[in-house]
C-alpha cells in the first residue's frame, strides 16, 4: 500500500514538473522567435537611431524607423490611465471588502469582475463612436481619438483588473488587525486607512502592477482610439501612437523578413522589456511589503 | 454474370471518384487586401463553374503577392499597384517572369464632414493640407476651422497610392490620424468636423461627402475615361504565362460574369 502511494506521489511529481517544463519551453521559444525575428532590424539602423528617433516612415524610401514617439505615446497613455484607474479601483477595493455591506458587495463585485469580462474591441468602438465625439464637443477640440480617450479607455479596462486583486489582497487581512485596532479606540476610517491598506499593500501594488501591464500592453483600444499619429504629443488631446498599435496595424502588410517586418518585431522587443520591468517592479515590491504574521506592521 | 458486370461498374466508380479526388486542382490567391473582396467574389464564382477547383484566397498586401509569385508559392499573386524595379530584379535573378493582368480599377475620392461647405479641393489643395501647410479649412474657402487630417497606415496598399497620385512622394504629416481600414476612415470622418480623409470609392456612404479634385468627381466612368486624377489599376500576377487552371481562371476574369463580379465586389471593371 505504502508502495503504491509512493509510487503515485512520485508520478504526480513528475507529471506537474512536466508541464511546467513545457510552459517555461514555450516562453522561452516564443522569447527567442521575438529576439531572432526583431535583431536583423539592427543591421539597418543602430539601437540608437530606433529607440530615439523622431520619425517612423517604416515604407519610405528611403525609410525613417525611429520609435520614440511610440515609447512615449506608450509611457503617457499608461500613466494617465493609471492616474484615473488607480484610485478607482484601489477606492473601490476598500469600499468592497470594508464599508459595504455584505448584500451590496455581492451584487458590486461580480458586476465589477463583470466589466473585466467586456471584450477589447467593444470598449474600444464605445471610445471611438460616443466618447470620442463627446470629448470634442465637451472640450471644444478638433479631434476626439486622441491620448485622453485612449487612457480613460485603458482604465476602464484596468480598473476591473485592480479592484478586483486589491479586493483579495484586503479580503485576506487577518481579523485580528482590525479587532485590535478598534479595541483600541481608532476609528473605522483610521483602522482602513492606518492599518488594513498597509497590511494589504504587497497585493495592492501587484494589482496596481497588474492593471498597468495590462494597459501597456493592450492593443485593440489603442488601435481605435488613440488616433494613431506618430509625433510626440503636446498635450492630452493630441492623437497619438502607442507601440502596440503599430504592431497590429502595420504587420498585417509588412513584407515577411523585410525591414519593416524586422522593425515592428523589434518594437515587440521594447514592449516586452517594459513589461518584463514592470513584472520585475512588482515583485520587488511584493517582497518588500510582504506580511509575515502579524507583529510586522 | 450480371453480378460481375455489377461489381465492375461499382469498381469503375470508386476509380472515377477516387481519382476525381486525386486530380481536384487547386488554385491559391494571395496578395493585396484592396484586391481581396474582388478575389473572394471571383474565386466564389469560378468555383461554381469548375466544382473540380479548389481556389484558395488570402490577403497579405500587394508586396506579399509579388514576393509569392516570385517564390513561387502561389498561382496567382493580387497586386493594386505595379510591380516595382527592385521586384523585377528579385524575380530576374530567379529565373522568373511575372506577368501583370489588370483587372480593374480603383479609385481614391477625398472625403469630408457631411457639414464642411467645400466642394472642390485641387490636387495641390490636397498635397499641401497632407503636408500640413494648409492647416485651416479658411485657406481652401472652407469655414474657421482645424484640418485634422486622416490617413491610411503607411502600410495599406491605399496610402501607398495616395502617395504615389496625391503626395509627389513628399510625406504625410506626422501629426495625422492613421486608421487601420476604410472602414474606420470613414467611422473617424464622420465623427470629425474638421477631418479630411480619403477612401476606396465602393465605401463611399451618406455619412461622409465626397470631394471633387480639380473639378472631377470621383466615379466609374471618370476613372474609366482616365479624367479623374486619383485612381490605380488593380493586378494579378501570374508566374510566367499563365497555363491550365490558372489560365481558366485569369479567362474567366476576363469574361462578362468575372467583371461583374469584379464590379460587385466594389471595384471598377476595366470594361
Amino acid at each position: 500500500m505504502a508502495v503504491l502511494r509512493n509510487r503515485t506521489e512520485k508520478a504526480i511529481h513528475w507529471l506537474f514538473l512536466g508541464i511546467a517544463t513545457v510552459s517555461i519551453g514555450i516562453l522561452v521559444l516564443i522569447m527567442f522567435f521575438l529576439f531572432h525575428e526583431g535583431l536583423p532590424i539592427f543591421k539597418t539602423v543602430t539601437v540608437q537611431e530606433f529607440v530615439l528617433g523622431h520619425y517612423w516612415y517604416p515604407t519610405d524610401d528611403p525609410s525613417d524607423f525611429g520609435i520614440l514617439p511610440l515609447i512615449v505615446a506608450s509611457l503617457f497613455v499608461t500613466l494617465l490611465s493609471a492616474m484615473i484607474s488607480i484610485p478607482l479601483g484601489v477606492m473601490t477595493a476598500v469600499y468592497l471588502s470594508e464599508i459595504a455591506s455584505r448584500k451590496v458587495a455581492e451584487i458590486v463585485k461580480p458586476v465589477v469582475e463583470l466589466l473585466a469580462a467586456l471584450p477589447s474591441v467593444v470598449i474600444g468602438f464605445f471610445g471611438m463612436v460616443l466618447v470620442g465625439p463627446f470629448l470634442q464637443k465637451t472640450f471644444g477640440i478638433p479631434i476626439g481619438l486622441n491620448l485622453f480617450n485612449a487612457s480613460l479607455m485603458l482604465a476602464f479596462m484596468s480598473v476591473p483588473t485592480i479592484c478586483s486583486i486589491a479586493e483579495d489582497a484586503l479580503y485576506s487581512v487577518p481579523d485580528s488587525l482590525r479587532e485590535a485596532s478598534l479595541a483600541l479606540g481608532a476609528t473605522e476610517l483610521e483602522t482602513i486607512v492606518k492599518v488594513i491598506v498597509p497590511a494589504g499593500l504587497s497585493g495592492i501594488s501587484t494589482a496596481i502592477i497588474l492593471g498597468m501591464s495590462r494597459a501597456i500592453g493592450e492593443t485593440m483600444v489603442v488601435l481605435m482610439v488613440a488616433g494613431g499619429a506618430a509625433m510626440l504629443p503636446g498635450s492630452i488631446f493630441d492623437p497619438v501612437r502607442p507601440m502596440p498599435a503599430s504592431i497590429a496595424s502595420e504587420m498585417a502588410e509588412a513584407p515577411f523578413r523585410g525591414e519593416h517586418y524586422h522593425a515592428l518585431f523589434a518594437i515587440g522587443i521594447v514592449l516586452f522589456l517594459f513589461t518584463m520591468a514592470f513584472n520585475l517592479v512588482a515583485d520587488q515590491i511584493a517582497q518588500r511589503y510582504r506580511q509575515s504574521g502579524e507583529a510586522s506592521l | 454474370m450480371l453480378r460481375k458486370a455489377g461489381l465492375f461498374f461499382t469498381a469503375l466508380a470508386f476509380l472515377c471518384l477516387g481519382s476525381g479526388a486525386a486530380f481536384a486542382e487547386r488554385l491559391s490567391i494571395n496578395g493585396s487586401t484592396t484586391v481581396l473582396p474582388a478575389a473572394q467574389k471571383l474565386a466564389e464564382a469560378f468555383m461554381k463553374v469548375r466544382p473540380d477547383v479548389t481556389v484558395s484566397v488570402a490577403g497579405g498586401g500587394s508586396g506579399n503577392g509579388i514576393k509569392a509569385i516570385v517564390d513561387g508559392t502561389t498561382h496567382v499573386g493580387n497586386s493594386s499597384r505595379f510591380i516595382r524595379n527592385s521586384e523585377v530584379r528579385m524575380a530576374v535573378e530567379k529565373d522568373t517572369y511575372p506577368v501583370p493582368f489588370r483587372i480593374g480599377l480603383d479609385c481614391i475620392v477625398p472625403v469630408v464632414h457631411p457639414d464642411n461647405p467645400v466642394k472642390d479641393l485641387s490636387l495641390d489643395q490636397l498635397r499641401d493640407m497632407y503636408t500640413g501647410k494648409i492647416r485651416n479649412w479658411k485657406e481652401v474657402g472652407g469655414r474657421d476651422m482645424r484640418v485634422v487630417v486622416i490617413s491610411r497606415d503607411s502600410s495599406s496598399g491605399t496610402f501607398e497610392s495616395w502617395g504615389d497620385l496625391v503626395m509627389n512622394k513628399q510625406r504625410v504629416v506626422p501629426s495625422a490620424l492613421t486608421v487601420p481600414s476604410n472602414g474606420g476612415l470613414v467611422q473617424a470622418v464622420t465623427t470629425t468636423p474638421g477631418a479630411i480623409g480619403y477612401i476606396a470609392l465602393g465605401y463611399v456612404n451618406k455619412d461622409v461627402k465626397m470631394v471633387s479634385v480639380d473639378g472631377v468627381m470621383g466615379s466609374e466612368e471618370n476613372t474609366i475615361s482616365g479624367r479623374y486624377p486619383i485612381s490605380r489599376p488593380l493586378f494579378m500576377f501570374t508566374r510566367g504565362w499563365p497555363e491550365g487552371v490558372t489560365l481558366d481562371f485569369i479567362n474567366f476574369v476576363f469574361s462578362k460574369k468575372g467583371q461583374e463580379e469584379v464590379k460587385a465586389s466594389g471595384s471598377i471593371p476595366v470594361y
